[in-house]
C-alpha cells in the first residue's frame, strides 16, 4: 500500500476572454495515507473538484506535483500534434478509480458490461471480467441486475453500478466526486453505509467529495475543510463516527451523538464564516 | 305470442343502442390511448396518432376524387385518383419515355444509393475526424458550410462542365446534398458526449484511440443515424435536379419529361413514387435507430 502525497501544488486557469487568471489551488501540500477515508468540504468555488481532478490526473498542476507511492502522477499530456491518435494522456490511471455524480455511465452496455469495462479496456478475458466484475457487483447489492440496462435503474441504483465500477480495476484508491448528490435522503444515507461498508471490506484509500457537513462527518476518518479565493485547505481534522458506526451499525444514533452535533456546528460555523468573506467580496 | 313480443321490444331498443356503439368504436379509433401514469399533466402531445394521419390520407384522396368526380379541376390539371392508378399499370407495363417504370425506379434508386453509400462511406469518417481533430475541423468546416446553403441546381451546371453529362455527374450532385447533413450530423455526435464518460474511460486505463472507439463513437451513433435520415431526404429532393440533363431515364426524368408533354396523372404518379420510396426507407431507418439505439435520449 503507497501513500498519495500532494507536493506544494497551485493550479492556475487563464481568465475567461482574456481576463485575469484565476488561481483555483494554491500551496496545496497534502497526503492521503493508506486506509484513510478523507473527506473534503467547502462552499462552491474552493476548489474541491479541481482537487479531485488533479489526484485523478484529469488536469495537470500549474506548479508542484503529485505522487502515487513511487510513481508521478502529474504527468502532462505529450500531444504535440492532434493527429496523433495513438497519443496517450499519462495522467489518469487505472490505479485511481473515480465516482462520479451522474452522467458518467455507458447507457448501450447492461449492468456487468459497464462494470467489467475497465477489464475490457485492459484486455482481460471475458470469464475473468464476469467472475471480478460480478464480485463487486455483488459487494454494492447489484447481484440481481447483471442482465439490465443501466438507464431503467434508478439513480441510487446507477450509483451502485458506478461504485462498482470504479473497484473492478482493484486501483489503489476511489475518489468520488459528490456521488451521492442528486439522490434523495433516503437513498443517500443507505449509499453512505453501502461506501463505508466497501471502505472496510476494500481497505482502499478513498477521497469523497460533498456538499453535506453531516454526510462530511459520518464518512471521514480525516475531514478536510477548503476555502475559496484562492482555494486552499483551511483546516484538517481527524475523525472517528465512521468507525462507531462500522462497530454499532446504528447510523442515526451516530449521527445524534453529542459530539457529533458539536463537531457539525463547528464545521458549520467555519464554513458559514466562508460564505459571509463571499458574499462581501461580491 | 307474448315472448315474440318481447324479442320484438328488445330489437327496438337495442338497435340504435348498436349504433352509437359502432360511433363510439369508430371515435375510439382517434382516442390517444391509455395515458402513462403520471402523465395525465404531463407534457402537450401526448398519445397515438396513427389513425389521425390514415384519416387525413384518406380524407385529402377523397376531396381529390370528389373534385375530379365532379370536374371542378380541368384533368389536364388535376386528374381523378384512378385516372393516375391506371397510369401507374400502364407505365409499369408498356413503359413511358421508352422505359418501364421499374427502370425509371431503379435507374433513380441506383443514383440516390450509391449517392447515399458513397456519402456515408466518406462524411462519416469526415464527420467524425472534424469533432475530434481540430487541424481536420480547421481543413473542412469552411468547405462544407460555403457550398451547404447552396441551392445543387446553382452549381450543377459546373458540375457538369467539370465531370460532363454521364452518371457520374448525376451521383455526384446527389452526393454533395448528402454529404454535408451527415458530416455535419457525425461531428454534432462526437461533440455529444459527457466529458464524465470519457474521464470515466480513461481512469479506467484508456488510450486516446479506446477512448475514441469505444466512448465517442458509440456516443455519436444516434445522431449519425439521424444525419443518415436527413441526408437521404436531401438526396431526393435533389434527384429531379440531378435528371434534368441528358438522362435517358430515372423517376425524375420521367415527371419531367411528363411535364413537357403535359402528361400530368404521369407527373402526379412519379410525386407519388418518389415519396412513398422515400417514407419506406425513413421507416427503415427508423427502425433501425430503435434497434442500433434503444438507448438514444436516455
Amino acid at each position: 500500500m503507497s501513500r498519495l502525497q500532494i507536493h506544494d501544488v497551485s493550479v492556475q486557469f487563464p481568465g475567461m476572454n482574456g481576463g485575469e487568471t484565476v488561481t483555483a489551488l494554491s500551496g496545496i501540500n497534502f497526503q492521503i495515507e493508506p486506509g484513510e477515508f478523507v473527506v473534503a468540504l467547502g462552499a462552491s468555488g474552493c476548489g474541491k473538484t479541481t482537487l479531485l481532478n488533479l489526484m485523478a490526473g484529469f488536469i495537470q498542476p500549474s506548479n508542484g506535483y503529485l505522487t502515487l507511492g513511487e510513481s508521478d502522477i502529474s504527468g502532462l499530456p505529450r500531444v504535440a500534434c492532434g493527429l496523433d491518435l495513438q497519443d496517450q494522456i499519462t495522467g489518469p490511471g487505472k490505479d485511481r478509480g473515480v465516482v462520479f455524480q451522474k452522467h458518467a455511465l455507458l447507457p448501450w452496455l447492461n449492468v456487468l458490461e459497464n462494470a467489467a469495462f475497465g477489464l475490457k479496456l485492459q484486455g482481460v478475458g471475458k470469464k475473468e471480467r464476469i467472475e471480478r466484475a460480478s464480485y463487486f457487483l455483488k459487494l454494492v447489492g447489484l447481484e440481481d441486475f447483471h442482465k439490465h440496462p443501466v438507464y431503467q435503474l434508478s439513480g441510487g441504483m446507477q450509483q451502485r453500478v458506478g461504485i462498482a465500477r470504479g473497484l473492478t480495476n482493484d486501483p489503489q484508491m476511489l475518489l468520488l466526486d459528490e456521488p451521492l448528490g442528486a439522490l434523495d435522503a433516503l437513498t443517500r444515507e443507505v449509499l453512505q453505509e453501502l461506501l463505508l461498508d466497501v471502505w472496510k471490506q476494500t481497505q482502499k484509500m478513498m477521497f469523497f467529495i460533498t456538499h453535506s457537513v453531516e454526510e462530511a462527518l459520518f464518512m471521514a476518518s480525516r475531514l478536510i475543510i477548503m476555502s475559496p479565493r484562492p482555494g486552499r485547505i483551511t483546516h484538517d481534522f481527524a475523525l472517528d463516527f465512521n468507525k462507531i458506526f462500522l462497530e454499532t451499525r446504528d447510523a442515526r444514533q451516530v449521527k445524534s451523538m453529542p459530539e457529533f452535533i458539536a463537531m457539525r456546528e463547528k464545521v458549520l460555523g467555519i464554513i458559514h464564516g466562508d460564505e459571509v468573506l463571499n458574499g462581501g467580496a461580491h | 305470442m307474448k315472448n315474440q313480443e318481447s324479442i320484438h321490444a328488445l330489437d327496438l331498443t337495442s338497435a340504435p343502442k348498436i349504433e352509437s356503439n359502432l360511433m363510439q368504436k369508430f371515435l375510439s379509433l382517434f382516442a390517444a390511448g391509455p395515458v402513462k401514469p403520471g402523465e395525465s399533466y404531463g407534457a402537450p402531445g401526448q398519445g397515438k396518432s396513427l389513425m389521425i394521419s390514415l384519416f387525413t390520407t384518406v380524407f385529402l384522396i377523397l376531396i381529390w376524387y370528389i373534385a375530379t368526380h365532379f370536374q371542378w379541376v380541368k384533368p389536364l390539371f388535376l386528374p381523378s385518383p384512378l385516372a393516375v392508378v391506371q397510369r401507374f399499370w400502364e407505365v409499369a407495363t408498356e413503359g413511358f419515355a421508352n422505359a418501364t417504370l421499374l427502370e425509371h425506379t431503379g435507374w433513380s434508386m441506383m443514383r440516390v444509393f450509391s449517392a447515399f453509400t458513397l456519402a456515408f462511406l466518406t462524411a462519416v469518417p469526415i464527420g467524425i475526424l472534424m469533432g475530434v481533430n481540430r487541424i481536420a475541423r480547421g481543413l473542412f468546416d469552411p468547405i462544407i458550410e460555403f457550398y451547404r446553403p447552396l441551392p445543387p441546381l446553382a452549381y450543377l451546371p459546373l458540375v457538369i462542365i467539370w465531370l460532363g453529362i454521364g452518371e457520374v455527374s448525376k451521383v455526384v450532385l446527389i452526393y454533395l446534398a448528402i454529404f454535408a447533413p451527415m458530416a455535419l450530423s457525425a461531428r454534432a455526435g462526437v461533440k455529444s458526449v459527457a466529458i464524465e464518460q470519457i474521464h470515466a474511460a480513461y481512469s479506467m486505463g484508456a488510450t486516446r484511440w479506446q477512448v475514441i472507439r469505444h466512448i465517442i463513437l458509440i456516443n455519436a451513433l444516434p445522431e449519425i443515424l439521424t444525419g443518415m435520415r436527413i441526408g437521404i431526404g436531401f438526396g431526393w429532393t435533389t434527384l429531379v435536379a440531378a435528371e434534368m440533363v441528358a438522362a435517358q431515364a430515372g423517376l425524375g426524368f420521367m415527371v419531367l419529361n411528363a411535364a413537357e408533354f403535359l402528361v400530368t396523372d404521369v407527373v402526379i404518379m412519379g410525386i407519388f413514387v418518389i415519396g412513398i420510396i422515400a417514407y419506406l426507407f425513413d421507416l427503415f431507418m427508423r427502425y433501425l435507430e430503435r434497434k442500433l439505439v434503444p438507448w438514444k435520449g436516455k
